[in-house]
């Protein structure tokens, strides 16, 4: 008997070790078990919404739908009904269910991505005889105009990268991949909730788990209201419709960017839901590169002309040149043998009319004033150079924008590689006198530069938020920054500027009748046809509330389509009408981008 | 002799309470097992807790018809009883329909009996009734051989229905000839094939040869006179084994099927397979150890309700024990039935009558063989072998099946005082 009862003792003490062992020293079964029956589902939080400056929607959220299949419960499926209502085929249906399979058989995969309302509504009654389908609910973005598409950028789901830096971001998350969406992802991502719920050995929800004790809330994204004018947006880029080239309007007093024109553009909505990606890469395959942000990244274009507004300043700061300066302009500016053309205009001029009539003789005296007054030419052109980047020239802004080229002011450096330790002198870098050369601004540098004029002698770094939720914002965009020139400086070249718009200048055919406008015109040669067309111009003259610059490639001359356009924005803006139809039609016709059915001006 | 004053009289109120206690606990965890949220009353006949509570009146009605028979009606009916339930053995081979890869069911109307589940008693009352023979004696080769007959039918014959499992609850008797006198030396002969069988499962023939070829040489080099005779000797024995490790090896895998293969190799840690055959164990361990010590508390069980853990009410319900229940839980249900085998073991050793002293013995090792194999199958100390927990898991003819098993004994132990006084 006794050996009978060991047994039983044996067995029954060995079976208590065990226990003990696995339910109260071992932790890892308590884990195993959590992982079997938790679910952490995510709750996304509604992606913050843009308004323009004046309250206008630009992005919002719409809710769609994606059709969810598990193949485990997709059984006895009315598969007719499906491929009725998805209008596809009966083998696509077998392929995507192999492909479903292939991911998981207990997990849900996508059947059929962001399905329309309409297929919604038409599937909500199928349902009930559709075993292991569902819908879930997603939301994308949409642009109720189809404007700014370069700025707003585009959501799309989380890169490989993006997972490994930031684990935040789980795979299949959306995350703001350019523009504002990029910039702004933080502040229009929000919070994501988690809810934990529990679910049986087949996946289905069981409830929440201890009743939401260790659930945390969605908090909806921030809105953002940006600097940018829906509506004269939307008319510069009408203006630049089958043209290549960009504009950028700012507001003087704060840096704020009022409209920021690319053109080609595209409209923002093709790059949202299910058709993106080959949208995508037909907008990238495109030979005028619509994805190619001109006003902010083509850096390699020279100022021109309106480059010499710089240089008169600059002269007058160093005292070499005054408002009454005249020099004799015998159509160029001639040292020697050297000889730097200029049109036929009256002479001789001073500063005011050497603006107007944008002279490269005047210039090539300044310039060379500038350089050699110290009597070491490379003494000169540091000093020279250091005005210029107070500009905002030859260097980034770093605010919100999508991105952002530096520009090119040469440097001494430049020249010493290229001619030799200081074996150059004014004379070899002239072309900088009007603004040609080894030059490069964007678009957006000139104008901040017409901006830092307007303001006569400061500007805020340009843009494109001006709030969020509601808050202004206060950081290193609303510190101002000063330039090297002293404000007496600006009168006789923004006096200048004025009279541009009038008899003999090179603006007055784009003239206003009640508005005070200052402006320049600028040609950029470039090597690949005809000259890019600048203009850059605010008003009104004493209270500035518009600078913008203009340029539009292989246009010809600033004065032909760069300054119309400029005009007409200033006079959208202020007026809110337009009232020259006669300056706008020419513009809204021409279609430089064939050269065959280039429209002559005039 | 003394008169019998009611059905009561003499029976012993301990294993009826152990009984009573342990059916009620098992009820309580198929209750949790199936529970859910909006579920309806314990009287909704299609739950299966509900069905149970069918099943423990059933029980309970016959346990008291059994209190009421005579006590002389099992030893003198006890052959007619085995041969019946042989019959209906042999009728099930030809009826039953397949279930989960097994005949073993009867359809009578509504009910579904598994005549398995009651030829444990006949074979016990059958083995017992031939054991105290006044002229059987254990020693003989004859005794040995009617025995091993009267195991081996109802052995074979659920062999047959595919229900490997009741089948192997017959070598539970051993323990019983055990007690009547067959030679220790035989079990543990048994006990080391057993071994050398596991053994063979786990390694390749060749090592086997290397491994049982050097116990033996050192066996030789050990033994002071190294006659040509012991080698000789040595030599002989390591045939005969290795002609059994070849035998498993060969069985394995030529007869066998792919499952049981896979189980087999599972528990020996041959092949990890948490999804495949080693799911089941593997979500049975995960729903028992995370109990902890106090366990998640009565119906608040995640791993079991929530279908994890396969077979939860019948062959897996102690995992629902061990999850709400904890250490604690698991504790009490091993402490009872510790309990109740020793205390029929303790009942068996003080009766004069052979016969039953033979049955109690046939009752504690088949409770002693469901206990050690269901339980260690759950907690991954025995091979996944789909045989019920005694009064715990779901299923009429196994509660019925173990109440007529047990109230048979107690019906026993009470009669004795009425017997030859």
């Amino acid at each position: 008997m006794y050996v009978v009862m060991g047994i039983v003792l044996l067995v029954s003490l060995t079976f208590l070790g065990r226990l003990f062992y696995i339910q109260v020293i071992d932790d890892s079964y308590q884990l195993s078990a959590e992982n079997n029956v938790l679910r952490y589902q995510t709750e996304y939080p509604a992606r913050g919404l843009m308004y323009d400056r004046n309250g206008e929607l630009l992005v919002y959220n719409e809710a769609a739908y994606d059709l969810m299949v598990i193949p485990r419960q997709a059984k006895e499926v009315d598969t007719a009904a499906i491929c009725e209502i998805l209008g596809i085929e009966r083998d696509q249906f077998t392929r995507r269910m192999v492909k479903a399979k292939a991911y998981s058989w207990r997990k849900p995969s996508v059947f059929e991505k962001q399905i329309s309302a309409e297929t919604y509504a038409m599937l909500q009654e199928k349902l009930y005889r559709l075993n292991g389908f569902f819908v879930q609910k997603r939301t994308l973005r949409k642009y109720p105009n189809p404007i700014a598409a370069h700025l707003l950028g585009y959501v799309g789901e989380a890169s490989q990268r993006k997972l490994e830096q930031d684990p935040y971001y789980k795979r299949g998350d959306y995350v703001g991949i350019s523009g504002l969406e990029k910039a702004y992802e933080e502040e229009l991502r929000g919070k994501k909730g988690v809810k934990v719920v529990m679910v049986d050995v087949f996946n289905r929800n069981k409830g929440s788990y201890k009743d939401g004790k260790y659930d945390t809330v969605a908090v909806a994204g921030k809105t953002l209201t940006c600097s940018l004018d829906a509506e004269l947006q939307a008319y510069g880029e009408r203006l630049m419709q089958n043209k290549t080239g960009g504009i950028v309007a700012i507001e003087p007093s704060s840096g704020e960017i009022l409209a920021l024109v690319s053109a080609p553009t595209f409209d923002p909505n093709l790059l949202v839901g299910r058709t993106r990606s080959d949208n995508y890469r037909a907008l990238q395959k495109d030979t005028l590169k619509p994805l190619f942000n001109r006003a902010l990244m083509s850096e390699q274009n020279p100022p021109g002309s309106t480059f010499k507004l710089i240089n008169a300043l600059i002269g007058q700061q160093l005292g070499v040149v005054g408002e009454n300066t005249k020099y004799k302009c015998p159509r160029g500016y001639i040292s020697g043998n050297f000889r730097m053309g200029c049109h036929d205009h009256r002479s001789p001029l001073n500063l005011r009319e050497s603006v107007q009539h944008s002279c490269n003789a005047y210039y090539g005296n300044v310039f060379r004033n500038i350089i050699d007054h110290t009597g070491k030419p490379w003494e000169g052109f540091r000093i020279w150079r250091k005005h210029v980047m107070s500009f905002g020239l030859g260097h980034k802004f770093f605010t919100d924008l999508p991105i952002e080229y530096s520009g090119i002011v040469p440097s001494n450096e430049f020249y010493d590689k290229y001619y030799g330790k200081n074996r150059w002198k004014s004379l070899t870098i002239i072309s900088l006198a009007i603004g040609q050369g080894e030059l490069g601004t964007t678009p957006l540098q000139l104008a901040n530069m017409t901006a830092a004029i307007a303001n006569r002698g400061y500007y805020y770094p340009p843009h494109l938020v001006k709030a969020i939720d509601g808050e202004p914002i206060k950081n290193r965009f609303t510190e101002r920054q000063e330039t090297t020139i002293e404000k007496k400086h600006f009168e006789p070249v923004i006096d200048g500027m004025e009279m541009v718009f009038q008899q003999g200048g090179t603006g007055y055919r784009s003239r206003h009748d009640s508005i005070v406008m200052c402006g320049k015109t600028g040609t950029a040669q470039n090597p690949h046809g005809e000259d890019h067309s600048i203009f850059v111009c605010f008003a009104p003259k004493d209270d500035p509330k518009i600078a913008l610059a203009v340029f539009v490639e292989n246009a010809g001359g600033g004065s032909k389509y760069g300054a119309p356009i400029a005009s007409l924005m200033v006079e959208k803006y202020l007026l809110d009408s337009i009232s020259r139809p006669h300056l706008e039609q020419p513009v809204l016709e021409a279609n430089l981008i064939d050269p065959a059915l280039k429209i002559k001006p005039e | 002799m003394r008169q019998q004053r009611s059905i009561f009289d003499g029976i012993d109120w301990v294993l009826v309470l152990l009984y009573l206690t342990l059916v009620f606990m098992g009820w309580l965890n198929i209750y949790a097992a199936v529970f859910n949220e909006d579920a309806q009353s314990i009287f909704d006949t299609t739950q299966r807790y509900s069905k149970q509570l069918i099943f423990i009146g059933l029980s309970v009605f016959v346990a008291l018809v059994i209190l009421l028979i005579d006590g002389k009606f099992y030893r003198t009916f006890a052959v007619p009883i085995y041969a019946i339930n042989m019959l209906l053995l042999v009728v099930v081979l030809f009826t039953a329909k397949e279930v989960a890869g097994a005949r073993s069911w009867i359809d009578i109307g509504p009910l579904k009996l598994q005549p398995a589940e009651f030829a444990k008693s006949a074979t016990a009352l059958a083995l017992a009734a031939f054991l105290s023979g006044i002229n059987t004696r254990m020693q003989d080769l004859q005794t040995k051989v009617i025995a091993g007959v009267i195991l081996a039918i109802p052995a074979a014959l659920i062999l047959l229905q595919n229900d490997t499992g009741s089948m192997l609850v017959f070598g539970a008797f051993a323990l019983v000839l055990y007690r009547e006198g067959l030679s220790g030396n035989i079990l543990l002969l048994g006990l080391a094939f057993a071994v050398l069988f596991i053994f063979s499962l786990l390694f390749t023939p060749l090592t086997m040869l290397i491994i049982l070829g050097s116990i033996g040489l050192i066996a030789f080099l050990f033994q002071r006179k190294k006659t040509w005779k012991l080698g000789l000797g040595i030599g002989g024995i390591l045939v005969v084994l290795m002609g059994f490790v070849y035998s498993v090896d060969y069985l394995f895998n030529n007869v066998l099927e792919p499952h049981q293969q896979v189980r087999i190799n599972v528990l020996l840690g041959k092949e990890d397979d948490p999804k495949g055959a080693g799911y089941n164990v593997n979500q049975s361990k995960i729903a028992i150890g995370s109990g902890g010590f106090a366990g998640k508390g009565f119906l608040k069980g995640t791993q079991t309700k929530y279908d994890f853990v396969p077979e939860q009410t019948t062959d897996f319900i102690f995992c629902t024990v061990g999850e709400e229940w904890g250490f604690l839980g698991t504790f009490v249900v091993i402490a009872l039935f510790t309990a109740l085998i020793l205390r029929i073991l303790y009942i068996s050793e003080r009766q004069r009558s052979a016969f039953t002293r033979i049955y109690g013995y046939c009752v504690a090792s088949i409770f002693l063989f469901h206990f050690m194999i269901n339980i260690g199958m759950t907690i991954g100390l025995m091979p996944v072998i789909g045989i019920p927990l005694p009064f715990f898991s779901y299923g009429g003819s196994s509660l019925l099946g173990f109440t007529i098993l047990l109230f048979i004994f107690i019906k026993l132990d009470g009669y004795r005082l009425q017997q030859l006084r």
